[in-house]
């Protein structure tokens, strides 16, 4: 309890288990390999180099195209969209359900409600919809994280001191100037912090409609090419979506702390 | 002017009553301190004078017109803790009292608005002594700081009466001492009545012009919400001579000095069951 890691111990110690894993992955990869030449649950890294080049730097032979950036780009905007009309509707209704008792009695059961439709079982339901386009996943997002984003965000101003109101409002301000100067910025960082939160799921809503419809996206690609047990190409994508996902996280968290140094003292 | 008038004034919670047979002439000016002990119903008192609760009964009034019945620039108040914004510097907190009056909608001002509200911030800053820490922000500085921060945000919009909610009950007795002596010329200067709810009973006294004590005189135990708390004591600390001794009240039609209104209906303070 008392013994904490310096600074490189600390990196060291963070390395440690990813370097476990990797060495785990290469001795069992050769191991299969031995048994099996043919084996393609556990390809060899040097496979995943050979089709990480292939779809990353090399245009594919039918469309024309760079296969991985073209999925990244069609994911990235779907996500990018759904992730920003919720975070948007979150903000708003969050900020409105937690400051107006009238809005709240009215809107906020009706949440409470729709937070708990599970999104995949209205999937079908948007398809038909919205069709088969980006709309219907877009949309699939805003239904999975806005009203989680709702409910936190009224919970985050419900949580606000009273004092803190009834200060504003004796020093003449009105409810609009109450919502904007006091609570809206002191929500920003809870806003953000549910925003990261709701990565994980804004992620497995994209996947979950690109796997059933789509004609890109790292979803996609990843189910299409399931047919072929094509693990050299799976595991590659798998593991640029967790990247992706790490650094917009990362990149959230940072800006949180930069934008609102007050929150972190 | 800022004469407060309780006419009659009960509160009660469902079948608790808090509050019952209230009846006050706070003069224009006044520094009334309000003690008792907890749960009598200090506070409960101050948050009706703020608006922030109605009395079941009777009526406030402020000047003699209704006192209005939600928070507004007339009544600034100075809470025990969360009285000041954590995400605004000390600077910020003072302005954003300026920002709210003259900018309607954005609540930002620009221009020469802008620099003239910085410099009354500025100058209200450096009365409480703060202006060292202009650009911190309010968990940087110590508990006694965030309470003379608050005293400047709370004066800033010059309002007519200053609630104060044991404003100093979580300082230690030095910043206490420190904090006494800026409050008091502040309250002179400005003019306004101050209303200060209090567990310190020196305190009470060193700074107030009149002491109330509330108090519950009749419990039945059988139903404690049955009775509420009355003014049980009722002080005038201008007089000449020195402060009064608890118990010894003047007679209620004697009481005309300097800060006070004659008493009209006055509820019988003390001279029943507690004495």
């Amino acid at each position: 309890m008392n013994i904490a890691p310096s600074r490189i111990g600390r990196l060291m110690l963070a390395l440690l288990p990813f370097v476990l894993i990797a060495t785990i992955y290469v001795v069992a990869s050769a191991e299969r390999r031995a048994v099996n030449p043919d084996d393609k649950l556990l390809p060899p890294v040097s496979e995943m180099a050979d089709a990480v080049r292939r779809v990353a730097f090399e245009p594919d032979r039918r469309s024309g195209e760079i296969v991985l950036w073209t999925d990244t780009a069609a994911s990235l905007q779907r996500l990018a969209l759904g992730l920003g009309i919720a975070t948007l509707i979150g903000l708003v209704f969050g900020l409105a359900i937690g400051v107006l008792p009238m809005v709240s009695a009215t809107l906020a059961p009706l949440v409470a409600v729709l937070s708990m439709i599970p999104p995949m079982a209205i999937l079908p339901v948007l398809f038909i919809v919205f069709g088969l386009g980006e709309l219907s996943k877009v949309v699939l997002i805003v239904i999975g994280v806005g009203p989680f984003l709702i409910r936190d965000l009224s919970l985050a101003v419900a949580a606000l001191p009273a004092e803190q109101i009834v200060k504003a409002q004796s020093l003449g301000a009105s409810t609009w100037q109450v919502a904007i100067r006091v609570v809206l910025p002191q929500i920003m960082p809870r806003l953000i912090d549910a925003v990261r939160l709701s990565l994980g799921p804004a992620f497995l809503f994209l996947i979950s409609a690109e796997a059933i419809a789509a004609e890109s996206g790292l979803g996609y690609r990843i189910f299409l090419v399931r047919r072929f047990l094509a693990m050299d190409v799976i595991l590659p994508y798998v593991a640029w979506i967790t990247l992706l996902a790490y650094l917009m996280d990362y990149a959230l968290a940072r800006l949180s702390r930069a934008t609102f140094p007050w929150a972190y003292k | 002017m800022s004469a407060i008038t309780v006419r009659d004034v009960w509160v009660e919670y469902g079948d608790q009553i808090v509050l019952e047979r209230i009846n006050l002439q706070i003069a224009s000016g006044a520094f009334v301190s309000i003690v008792g002990p907890s749960g009598c119903g200090k506070t409960t008192f101050l948050r009706m004078v703020l608006g922030q609760e109605r009395p079941t009964r009777g009526t406030l009034l402020l000047d003699g017109a209704p006192m209005p019945d939600e928070p507004g620039p007339d009544r600034g108040v100075v809470f025990q803790r969360y009285s000041v914004f954590p995400h605004l510097t000390v600077l910020g907190n003072v302005l954003v009292a300026f920002e709210f009056a003259g900018s309607r909608y954005l609540s930002r001002l620009t221009g020469a608005a802008r620099r003239a509200a910085i410099e009354q911030s500025e100058s209200l800053i450096e009365e409480v002594g703060l202006a060292a820490h202009r650009d911190k922000y309010p968990s940087a500085l110590s508990g006694g700081m965030q309470q003379r921060l608050a005293i400047a945000q709370a004066i800033a919009r010059r309002p007519r009466v200053l609630l104060l909610d044991e404003p100093f009950g979580a300082l230690d007795p030095g910043t206490r001492a420190q904090m006494h002596a800026l409050i008091k010329p502040l309250w002179r200067d400005c003019g306004m009545t101050v209303i200060m709810v209090t567990h310190d009973l020196k305190e009470a006294f060193a700074l107030g012009t009149r002491l109330i004590a509330f108090d519950r005189p009749r419990i039945d135990p059988q139903a404690p919400g049955r009775f509420g708390a009355v003014v049980t004591y009722d002080l005038d600390l201008t007089r000449d001579s020195a402060v009064p001794v608890l118990g010894f009240s003047k007679p209620l039609d004697a009481r005309t000095s300097a800060g006070r209104l004659p008493q009209t209906q006055e509820a019988q303070p003390a001279q029943g069951a507690s004495i």
